[in-house]
C-alpha cells in the first residue's frame, strides 16, 4: 500500500505490522512521537502488544530487559537526552545480547539545549554492543525497522535504527508499506536460545563475573558482532527476494569513474546525490559512498571500497569534541591504514542540532574532496 | 579448583547455566547488621521468605524455622515485611 507518513509515523506503523509482544517506553518528551502513536495502536486494539508505560528511559529499558530475557519480542523507541539515560541500560542489554530493537530519531544532546537533528545521540551509543543503522529516507527507516528484528534475532544482539530527528523523523514521504501479514510472515517467530521464565531450565541471567570471567564474557559478546555483518547481507538478500527491496551495508552512487568522494551517512545523502549530479555536469569525476551500517564497523568493506578514490571526504553529523573531528572519519581513516596506497583522507562535520545543510554546503565539500587537501584539519560546515 | 572455560565455551548473553554454581558465592559476610529470628513470636506467614531477595529465609515443612546466614546480606526488608503486630525480626549490628 502507498501512504503518506512521516518519519515517527512509518516507524510507528512498522512496529504496528512487527506487533511486538511487549512494548515499554516513555512515552513524553524527549522521546518522539513513535511511541506515541504506538500507543494509540495499542489502545485502538490495532496490536497485540503489551505496553508498558514508565516513568523514565532508564525503566524503559529496564523493563525492556526484563521482556527479552523472558523470551519475549521486545521493542521501545527513544531520541537524545532519553537516549542518554538510557546509557546504562544499554550495555546490559547488549552484554545479554538480548535482541531488543529500538527506532531513534536521532537528535542532538544538550548542552545547549536543542530539539533538532544530528547523529549525536545515537553515536554516543556506539560502544554499547548494540547493532546500528542510519537511514536516508523514511522509506528505508521503514524497511530497515522491519530488517532490524530480524537481524537481531538471528545475531542475538540487540538494534538500533536511527532515522533524522525532524528531517525525516517529521517529514512526509510516499512510502511503500508491506500487507500487514506479509510482514508477519516473513518475521516468524523469534526462538530465543534461553528463557528466564523457563522453570523446567533455570538460569541465572546477569550475574556477577570477576577477573576469572567478565573478559571472556566480553570477547564472546565481541564475536558476536564480527559474525553480525554476515548476518545483515543474508538478512538484506531475503528482504530483497521476499519484498523486492535491495539494501547494501556500503552503497554507492556515481562512483564507477569517481576520483573523489565523500562518505556519509543519514538523511543528508539526498542532499550529497544531488550535489554529485551537479557537479557532475560540470565535469567534475565525483561521487558518492552513503554507509549504512554503522555498527558492526564494517572495516574490511570499507578499505575494499575506498582504497580506490584518490580522496575520501568524511562527513560526520556529531562531532567527539575532541579536537580530532568525527567518529566516522576517525574510525575510516583507521580502517584504511593497512592499505598499501591510501586515499587522502578529509574532515568535515555538518549539521549539529539540525543546522541546514544545503545543496551548496554539499557542492562545497565536493568541490574540496576534489581539490584533495585543505588547510584546517576539520571543517565545520556552515558555521559563521 | 575446576578449569576456566574458553570464551568459545561460554553460552550466548553471560547466563549461568547451572545456578546452583551461585552457592558457592557466600555473600553472607556483607553484612552491617543482622536480622535476629524469633522462634516464640513467629506466626509463619511466610511474608519473610517471600520478600527476600536472596532466598536466605529458611522455610521447613512450611515452616520459618531460621535465617541461612551464610547467604543473607543483611538488607532489612524480612523486618520491614514482618507484620506490625508480630514483629518476630528484629534487626541487629553484626559487629558491636
Amino acid at each position: 500500500m502507498i501512504l503518506a507518513k512521516t518519519g515517527n509515523e512509518a516507524l510507528a506503523y512498522a512496529m504496528k505490522q512487527i506487533n511486538p509482544d511487549v512494548v515499554a517506553a516513555y512515552p513524553i518528551t524527549p522521546s518522539t512521537e513513535i511511541v506515541q502513536i504506538f500507543a494509540s495502536y495499542v489502545s485502538d486494539g490495532k496490536v497485540d502488544s503489551e505496553f508498558v508505560a514508565v516513568e523514565s528511559e532508564h525503566s524503559a529499558m529496564a523493563a525492556c530487559i526484563g521482556s527479552a530475557a523472558s523470551g519475549c519480542r521486545t521493542m521501545t523507541a527513544t531520541a537524545s537526552q532519553g537516549l542518554m539515560l538510557m546509557h546504562e541500560m544499554l550495555f546490559i542489554a547488549g552484554g545479554l545480547r538480548l535482541p531488543i530493537v529500538m527506532p531513534i530519531a536521532s537528535r542532538s544532546i544538550s548542552s545547549p539545549l536543542n530539539i533538532h537533528g544530528d547523529h549525536s545521540d545515537s553515536l554516543a551509543s556506539r560502544d554499547s554492543g548494540w547493532l546500528q543503522f542510519f537511514c536516508e529516507t523514511v522509506q528505508e527507516g521503514y524497511d530497515t525497522l522491519i530488517q532490524a528484528v530480524k537481524i537481531a534475532e538471528r545475531a542475538s544482539l540487540p538494534a538500533i535504527v536511527a532515522v533524522d530527528g525532524f528531517i525525516l523523523s517529521h517529514c512526509m514521504e510516499r512510502i511503500e508499506t508491506f500487507e500487514d501479514k506479509k510482514v508477519k510472515d516473513w518475521l516468524g517467530k523469534w526462538q530465543p536460545k534461553w528463557n528466564v521464565l523457563d522453570y523446567k531450565k533455570p538460569i541465572l541471567v546477569g550475574p556477577a563475573t570477576m577477573q576469572d570471567y567478565y573478559f571472556e564474557f566480553k570477547r564472546s559478546q565481541i564475536e558476536g558482532m564480527n559474525t553480525a555483518l554476515s548476518v545483515i547481507e543474508d538478512v538484506q538478500a531475503d528482504f530483497k527476494k521476499s519484498f523486492g527491496r535491495g539494501y547494501d551495508v556500503v552503497e554507492e552512487y556515481r562512483t564507477e569513474d569517481a576520483t573523489a568522494v565523500v562518505l556519509l551517512m543519514g538523511s543528508a545523502c539526498g542532499t550529497m546525490r544531488e550535489a554529485v549530479d551537479v557537479m557532475r555536469a560540470k565535469g567534475s569525476k565525483v561521487g558518492m559512498v552513503k554507509l549504512r551500517v554503522y555498527r558492526p564497523w564494517p572495516h574490511a568493506l570499507l578499505a575494499a571500497r575506498l582504497g580506490r578514490f584518490q580522496t575520501v571526504a568524511v562527513m560526520d553529523r556529531a562531532d567527539t569534541v575532541s579536537s580530532y573531528g568525527g567518529v566516522l572519519y576517525t574510525e575510516s581513516k583507521a580502517a584504511l591504514y593497512e592499505l598499501d596506497k591510501r586515499p587522502a583522507m578529509l574532515a568535515y562535520v555538518y549539521g549539529l542540532g539540525g543546522k541546514e545543510f544545503s545543496l551548496a554546503d554539499a557542492t562545497a565539500v565536493l568541490e574540496g574532496a576534489v581539490a584533495g587537501k585543505k588547510d584546517e584539519l576539520v571543517t565545520y560546515v556552515g558555521v559563521r | 579448583m575446576a578449569k576456566l572455560k574458553s570464551w568459545k565455551e561460554l553460552p550466548c548473553g553471560a547466563i549461568i547455566e547451572d545456578p546452583k554454581a551461585v552457592l558457592e558465592n557466600k555473600t553472607g559476610a556483607w553484612r552491617s547488621q543482622r536480622p535476629v529470628w524469633n522462634k516464640e513470636k513467629c506466626i509463619h506467614c511466610l511474608a519473610c521468605w517471600i520478600y527476600c531477595p536472596d532466598a536466605a529465609v529458611k522455610v521447613e515443612n512450611g515452616k520459618a524455622v531460621g535465617i541461612n546466614y551464610d547467604y543473607c546480606k543483611g538488607c532489612g526488608i524480612c523486618a520491614q515485611v514482618c507484620p506490625k503486630k508480630v514483629q518476630a525480626i528484629k534487626m541487629e549490628q553484626e559487629r558491636k
